[in-house]
């Protein structure tokens, strides 16, 4: 069977555009600091981490279709442009036939606020020109029209694990040559009512926006020296299977570790939500890197920063492979594994 | 292993439908249905829900829920708490499971469609946040249900199904979307058996914002009529049992047809609008019928997307006039949107189970209140009752954002 190869990865995050910014604040492994966002009717304000104004503003800002647009899908173009340029720099040919992925889980909330909240006040004046962008699948709707190519375009719901659930979609698509490549992409944008749900979960949790993108190919020429090895069954919650028990089952479907790989996981430095992941991996002998914990709840965003880090370690050459682990909030376990190809 | 697959089959299985559920303003449960779109009925009333005194139309197909829901795995305290997106899923996942006697089968994925999931559930977080915010009281509660994969995991545990959970969020071709994923899943050799459908309750952001468009028919809905104004919204859900032949014959399973294509598309032309000429809806549906190994001359039913909008239904006639060429004119082509509303999330399930139930019982939903077919049609549209020989049914659905699907399904003799 012929193999599913990482081609380029593109990241837009609370510490920059680009995934150098995200290596950056990676390796430093210092929590980013957080923005005081005011909530209404509350003396405290909760704790945002927001992506910061890129500056030269990007050209793609431009387009007719974005010039509108949510953060969101700005954030998914920018990580999945990056994430194509990167293929291209690295000699990769424009695919002819693009497949899309854009896996949310809260997607498009700043105009849905700003919609309902028109509409609370009086339908008559809510903006039909906010409708259409509170749509789930407007950031691929937009993508797709910015890159201009994609025969196949899906948007996945999901806790983060359903990341991974997007590149095994992706890499159906190019085992059936139905497209030569796939950029999967994880979005999410924050505002103060979505920091508000996530307040009541975990006071301590920080929410952040941004966006990760992997395109994957079946060349192993045009990859970045990364090949995506196996993505586990997804480990669902329920009455019958804990979230702990979920975790460790996908545990025991990835390799035991060697010091010279490394897992990319999903904690963030919270003991209680963590508990299960850490439980899972107490064995793991290799190194951690655990992006949420310096960019915050990044949603599914965060897994698909997970994927990036993980990659962009690999194609560094510094470490022969990359376990990925995301143990989601409320719906599944997934685990991936990426290793480092000859390409 | 989600990836990599294990080592495909040389051929493809084929797939079976072994179980349907449906629910919409006609009614619940199959029988219902399938009666009130045989005769052509019409479920639009005044919306209850929430207030639409200020909106510039003010009805839609809402449906009556029952009082009491299946018994289930679901304590019957949960079970009330649900939404109604949810309540209308669980229906038509518990009637298509009981058809297609699951219950020995739990490892089963589990594939939804949805636009909006619980919106209701959001709006009411919105208004304490806002309005009230120094109350917490069952916010975490509203997040948590707010969410499709909450949604989704409770039909899993009502109905002790324990594989995984996919949810797809194209628009209005959601449902049409899950119903191909899970298809080609099975075709994949992925899974022997898996639940698939769509679901979307009545929400007022979602009314607005149809409204805000002028998108909605303040003088009723009327798919390809030459006087068409705008769509009607409904709310509904449907789901299938749907079965690789082998798995379906090796437990004697009752077979009720067959998914023989599904065609998957997008749409660039605009977030809101159609390419005017339907060349994305010519797409699915000629990627469809490659699939299915068939040609349109062999296609006996077009069930429509239709929404009653004049870009949507222009480009999709054109569409349908490209893809039948000289057999066009020979086509039965109905919008059951006529009937039921727009379901967004939910209409591509519904619209393929409505296939399904003619190709059972040999009958052509008709769009009764049609007065005057847009010139641009070139094809017959059912406007009567009529029973016919349907052997192969063809449902279009077509979203925001330009996501487009066409499913064929084929008769079981």
């Amino acid at each position: 069977m012929s193999g599913i190869y990482v081609c380029g990865v593109g990241a837009v995050s609370p510490a920059g555009w680009g995934v150098l910014p995200l290596r950056a604040a990676l390796s430093k492994g210092v929590s980013l600091p957080a923005k005081p966002i005011s909530r209404p009717g509350w003396e405290r304000p909760l704790l945002i981490r927001e992506v910061p104004v890129p500056s030269p503003r990007p050209a793609f800002f431009a387009h007719p279709r974005l010039r509108r647009a949510s953060p969101i899908t700005l954030y998914a173009a920018g990580a999945g442009l990056e994430a194509l340029e990167s293929a291209a720099a690295t000699g990769a040919a424009q695919p002819a036939k693009l497949g899309l992925v854009i896996c949310i889980l809260a997607g498009c909330i700043q105009y849905s606020y700003r919609f309902f909240d028109e509409t609370l006040k009086d339908p008559v004046t809510a903006s039909p020109l906010l409708f259409p962008e509170t749509v789930f699948n407007a950031p691929a709707s937009h993508l797709a029209a910015l890159l201009e190519r994609p025969p196949l375009t899906y948007t996945l719901l999901g806790d983060p694990a359903t990341f991974l659930q997007g590149l095994a979609l992706g890499a159906d698509w190019l085992l059936e040559e139905r497209v030569e490549g796939c950029l999967v992409v994880g979005a999410e944008e924050t505002n103060w009512l979505l920091a508000d749900v996530l307040w009541h979960f975990d006071h301590s949790a920080v929410l952040a926006g941004g966006a990760g993108a992997i395109y994957l190919t079946r060349s192993p020429g045009e990859s970045a020296g990364v090949k995506m090895s196996l993505i586990t069954d997804a480990q669902c919650y329920t009455t019958r299977q804990s979230r702990a028990q979920a975790a460790q089952k996908m545990r025991c479907t990835l390799p035991v570790g060697a010091p010279d790989e490394l897992l990319c996981d999903s904690t963030q430095a919270r003991p209680h939500a963590d508990a299960a992941e850490r439980a899972a991996w107490s064995d793991w002998a290799g190194e951690r890197l655990s992006p949420k914990a310096v960019l915050g709840e990044g949603l599914m965003a965060a897994g698909a920063w997970q994927c990036v880090a993980a990659c962009d370690a690999l194609a560094g050459q510094h470490f022969r492979a990359a376990n990925i682990s995301i143990v989601g909030a409320n719906q599944q376990a997934i685990g991936a594994r990426f290793v480092r190809s000859g390409g | 292993m989600l990836f990599p697959p294990a080592n495909s089959r040389n051929e493809p299985p084929r797939v079976v439908i072994t179980g349907a559920g449906i629910v919409t303003a006609l009614g619940i449960g199959w029988n219902e249905n399938a009666e009130g779109f045989r005769t052509g009925r019409t479920a639009f009333r005044p919306v209850t829900l929430f207030d639409v005194s200020r909106q510039r139309v003010k009805s839609a197909a809402e449906l009556d829920l029952p009082e009491d829901l299946p018994a289930t795995r679901l304590s019957k305290k949960l079970a009330r708490r649900l939404d109604r997106g949810t309540k209308m899923l669980l229906l038509a996942a518990h009637e298509a499971w009981t058809q297609a006697a699951l219950d020995l089968c739990s490892d089963i994925p589990l594939v939804c469609g949805t636009t909006s999931g619980g919106m209701s559930l959001g709006e009411e977080y919105f208004r304490q946040a806002t309005l009230s915010p120094s109350r917490r009281r069952q916010q975490p509660t509203r997040a948590l249900h707010y969410l499709a994969q909450t949604q989704v995991r409770f039909i899993a545990e009502a109905l002790d199904l324990h594989g995984p959970v996919t949810i797809i969020a194209n628009a209005c071709a959601s449902g049409a979307n899950a119903i191909g994923y899970a298809y080609e899943m099975l075709c994949r050799g992925r899974a022997d058996r898996a639940l698939v459908g769509g679901y979307d309750a009545l929400s007022l952001l979602v009314f607005s914002g149809f409204d805000s468009l002028q998108t909605l028919s303040p003088t009723g809905c009327r798919p390809f009529d030459v006087d068409r104004d705008g769509l009607t919204l409904g709310e509904g859900a449907a789901v299938m049992a749907l079965e690789t032949l082998e798995s379906a014959q090796g437990r004697h399973a009752a077979i009720l047809g067959e998914i023989i294509g599904y065609g998957a598309a997008i749409d660039r032309h605009h977030l809101t609008q159609p390419h005017p000429e339907g060349d994305a809806a010519l797409e699915t549906m000629t990627a469809a019928c490659a699939a299915a190994g068939i040609n349109a001359a062999e296609v006996d039913y077009v069930n429509a997307h239709g929404t009653g909008t004049l870009l949507n239904d222009s480009a999709e006639a054109t569409a349908i006039n490209r893809w039948g060429g000289d057999h066009a004119a020979n086509l039965s082509v109905s919008s059951t949107k006529a009937n039921v509303g727009h379901l967004l999330g939910a209409a591509g399930a519904v619209e393929a189970v409505v296939c399904l139930i003619t190709l059972r019982e040999q009958w052509l939903p008709p769009q009764v209140t049609m007065k005057n077919p847009d010139p641009v049609c070139r094809f017959p549209m059912v406007r009567q009752p009529t029973n016919a020989r349907v052997n192969i049914a063809l449902s279009n659905s077509f979203g925001f954002g330009g996501a487009n699907a066409t499913l064929i399904l084929r008769r079981w003799t």
